[in-house]
Order: structure tokens, then C-alpha cells, then sequence
């Protein structure tokens, strides 16, 4: 154990878990799973130690949950009964397409109406839980954790316009959900 | 711009990821279309209700004090900042006293635990004793009862891997009754059993480890007086309730005969 050996740890602990909330908040919304988040963020930790070296830049947090989101889809696949929503079905999308189309043009959409209607305060994250993860990552990503369309590219390993895209698909798709379960 | 280009771009706009130019255009024509304005209105709403309403999963308290141990952190800064600290006389004192307590106690017991493990002979003792009085309580003393050793011997053919000696000492006062096979020592042995007057004496045989002789031993347990030597490659335990100096005769006599028999 050098000195050196010892201020990259002390450099990492003071970059990487300012940032555990992110990572938790992050494994969570992917795996519905206290247990599962917790297993997944401790792994992911050690692998970024372990990569630290190879970390120059100033952006800790994107790179950390770029990590955290890779080590939840191995996890994922390796547990593949998870990855698929039971409201994810083609049905559901078709019926969604079909609505979005014709969004601006019925103001009884507007979401605070939905919410207001029903004081259930587990509405919005049961809506939110049952989007396909891929739509569920760019969401959380964006709106729980305030990163730009440039961060998420980066931790989704997505170019830019497809950030926008599947956010924009996301929003239609939780609203439809949101409408359903009214 | 037109609503359908409006629509397009909404999101990017709504996130404010869009740039200058095409940010004013958008406002310009929100502020005229009417259904466009309700349609970023209505996304808008949803943006805020899930920003404000979406659980935000907070790290459970423990989950950083997991990684930490997990990771080699708290070693190594505790390592790189002892070797910076200067040197604390009294504490170390302490903690070494500590240490070489805690060494002497492990080091006792340890002792303590050696010496009261039981030696294989005296574990060998007891299988010989537990043997004994069951052979005397299942009416079980012999599988071949006969006083003729040219009947019992020739039963132990096949049943063992090796040939024990067996004579007939009914002219010396140890009349043979049988023979039976028995487990001890992990492995199969002959036991003859002879007779003293009312006293039955049991006689394990089987083959040393080694050709090396062991002397005599005597010993008592639970009021059964056990003997056991080794001899020309064979090892005999003998028990009874027979009084010592009864069977150091019997011992004798199958001393004498092995020797002059080398099996």
C-alpha cells in the first residue's frame, strides 16, 4: 500500500460517492429492486476503481453512471425475466402512436389534470415503472437527475438525436400510461 | 416554423437544448399556435410532475460504509496517514500489551485443548471397552463358538486378510470359546474370546502398522482391565474382568506361543 496507491483511493472517494445517490437512484429505477440497486451500485464502485486510471476528465458523475448503467444491463441480462415490463407489449405502443398524434388537440391530456384527478402519489413512479427501461434510463436521467442531452448520450452510449427522440417517445408513452391507469 | 417542424423540435425545446435561433422561432410560434402551445403545455406539466413527483431513491445509509469496506480505501489511507503520524508512545504501548495478552491466552488454551485431546491409544482404549461389553450384552460373543482352533481358525479364512493365531488353552485354564469378527481401528479384527473360570476374555488380533514391538501396556477402565502389546506383526488388545494377575498369565502364554509360531 503506497502513498500513491493510498491518494488514488482518497482521489476516487472524494470524486465517486458524492455521487452514490445518482448511482443508487439510477440502479434503482432500472431493476424495481432495493436489493438488486445496492449489489449493482456496490459492483459498479469497485469497477470504476478499478478503471479509475483511465478517468481524466471533469464530468464524474456521467462517467460513474455510464459504469452503473453497464453494470445494470449485464445484471439485467444475466436476470432476463426482469427486462421486460409486463405493460410492454405492441399493443400498448400501437395505441400510444395512435394517440400522440392527436395530443395537442385535447387539452384534457394535460397531465396536472391527470394528477389532480387522483391524489395517489405512487401514480406518477407506477407510470413511470412501467415504461420499457430503455425510455425509463433517458427519463430518470433527464428529469430526476438534470443531466443535458450531452451527458445522457454519453452514459447511454446513444447519439443525441436518439436521447431526444426516445425522451420524446418516453413522455408520450408515460402519458398514455398515466391516462390508462385513470 | 411550422407545427409539425414545432412538434419535431418540442422536446429539445422544452429541455432548453435547443439553440438561440431556433429557441425564438419555436416561442414565436408557440405564442400564435394555439395547439401547439397546448401541446408544450401539456409536456410541460408532465416534465414538472415527474421532476417533482418521481421518487428519487435515496443510497441507503449503509451502502457507502459497504463500498468503503469493499473498497481497499480505508486501509491504505489508513496506512499512508500512520506513516505520516508521529510516533505515540502511549498508545502503542497499549495496544502491544494487548496483543501479547491476547497471544498468551490463545497460546494456553491452546495447550490446554493439546494436552486434552485424547492419544490414539486411549482412544483405541475405549473402542475396545465399548467392543467388549457389547460382545458380552447382544449375545453376540462368537460368530464360530467352538474350543477346537482347527475349527476357529480356519473360519477367519476369507473373512479377514490375515490368519490370527489361535490355540486352545483349555490345559492352561483359558479354554477357548469362539471366535467372532469385529471392527476396531478402522479396520476389520479377529477377536478370540477364552473363558477363566466364569470371566470371558476378549483377544483382538490384527496386523501392526509396522513390525516394530510395543512393550506391555496395562490399564483400567470402568472396572475392566485392558492389556495390549505387539508382537511378530500381529497387535493384541486384551480385555476382561478378569483380576490383573489372571490375565498377565493368559498374556504370557500367547507371548509364548507367538514366539514360538511366527506368523
Amino acid at each position: 500500500m503506497t502513498v500513491t496507491e493510498a491518494m488514488k483511493a482518497k482521489r476516487f472517494g472524494e470524486m465517486a460517492l458524492p455521487h452514490l445517490n445518482a448511482a443508487y437512484n439510477l440502479a434503482r429505477w432500472l431493476t424495481h429492486s432495493d436489493q438488486d440497486a445496492q449489489d449493482i451500485v456496490q459492483e459498479a464502485y469497485l469497477r470504476a476503481f478499478k478503471f479509475f486510471d483511465g478517468f481524466h476528465g471533469n464530468d464524474a458523475r456521467a462517467w460513474l453512471l455510464a459504469i452503473v448503467r453497464n453494470t445494470t444491463y449485464t445484471w439485467l441480462q444475466q436476470n432476463r425475466n426482469h427486462v421486460h415490463s409486463v405493460f410492454f407489449d405492441e399493443d400498448f405502443h400501437d395505441l400510444n402512436e395512435a394517440d400522440s398524434a392527436t395530443l395537442c388537440d385535447q387539452p384534457d391530456n394535460n397531465p396536472a389534470a391527470i394528477l389532480a384527478r387522483n391524489d395517489d402519489k405512487r401514480l406518477l413512479d407506477r407510470a413511470l415503472e412501467q415504461l420499457p427501461v430503455e425510455f425509463r434510463e433517458v427519463l430518470v436521467l433527464r428529469e430526476l437527475e438534470d443531466l443535458s442531452y450531452k451527458e445522457i448520450s454519453h452514459i447511454a452510449g446513444i447519439p443525441i438525436g436518439t436521447v431526444m427522440s426516445r425522451l420524446a417517445r418516453g413522455r408520450r408513452l408515460l402519458q398514455a400510461c398515466l391516462e390508462r391507469m385513470n | 416554423m411550422d407545427c409539425k417542424r414545432t412538434l419535431e423540435l418540442l422536446p429539445a425545446h422544452l429541455d432548453q437544448e435547443l439553440g438561440l435561433p431556433e429557441s425564438r422561432e419555436m416561442d414565436q410560434h408557440l405564442q400564435t399556435c394555439a395547439a401547439c402551445h397546448n401541446a408544450f403545455a401539456s409536456q410541460s406539466a408532465l416534465r414538472d410532475a415527474v421532476k417533482q413527483r418521481a421518487t428519487y431513491f435515496q443510497a441507503p445509509i449503509d451502502l457507502e460504509s459497504r463500498i468503503r469496506a469493499a473498497l481497499p480505501l480505508e486501509p491504505e489511507i489508513a496506512a499512508a496517514t500512520a506513516k505520516r503520524r508521529p510516533w505515540q508512545w502511549g498508545s502503542w504501548n497499549w495496544l502491544n500489551a494487548g496483543t501479547m495478552l491476547a497471544s498468551l491466552v490463545v497460546l494456553v488454551w491452546s495447550a490446554g485443548l493439546y494436552l486434552a485431546t485424547p492419544s490414539p491409544n486411549e482412544l483405541l482404549a475405549e473402542e475396545v471397552v465399548s467392543s467388549h461389553v457389547r460382545s458380552l450384552m447382544v449375545n453376540h460373543l462368537a460368530d464360530v463358538a467352538s474350543s477346537d482352533q482347527h475349527t476357529v481358525k480356519p473360519w477367519f479364512d476369507g473373512k479377514l486378510d490375515f490368519s490370527p493365531p489361535v490355540a486352545d488353552l483349555t490345559a492352561q485354564g483359558f479354554p477357548l470359546v469362539g471366535g467372532r469378527l469385529d471392527y476396531l481401528d478402522h479396520r476389520s479384527v479377529a477377536a478370540l474370546v477364552y473363558r477363566h473360570r466364569l470371566h470371558l476374555i476378549n483377544v483382538y488380533i490384527w496386523p501392526a502398522a509396522n513390525e516394530r514391538q510395543t512393550a506391555l501396556h496395562n490399564l483400567s477402565i470402568q472396572g475392566y482391565h485392558l492389556l495390549h502389546w505387539s508382537e511378530a506383526g500381529m497387535v493384541y488388545w486384551m480385555i476382561s474382568d478378569l483380576n490383573p494377575h489372571d490375565l498377565m498369565t493368559l498374556t504370557r502364554i500367547l507371548q509364548a506361543q507367538a514366539q514360538r509360531t511366527p506368523s
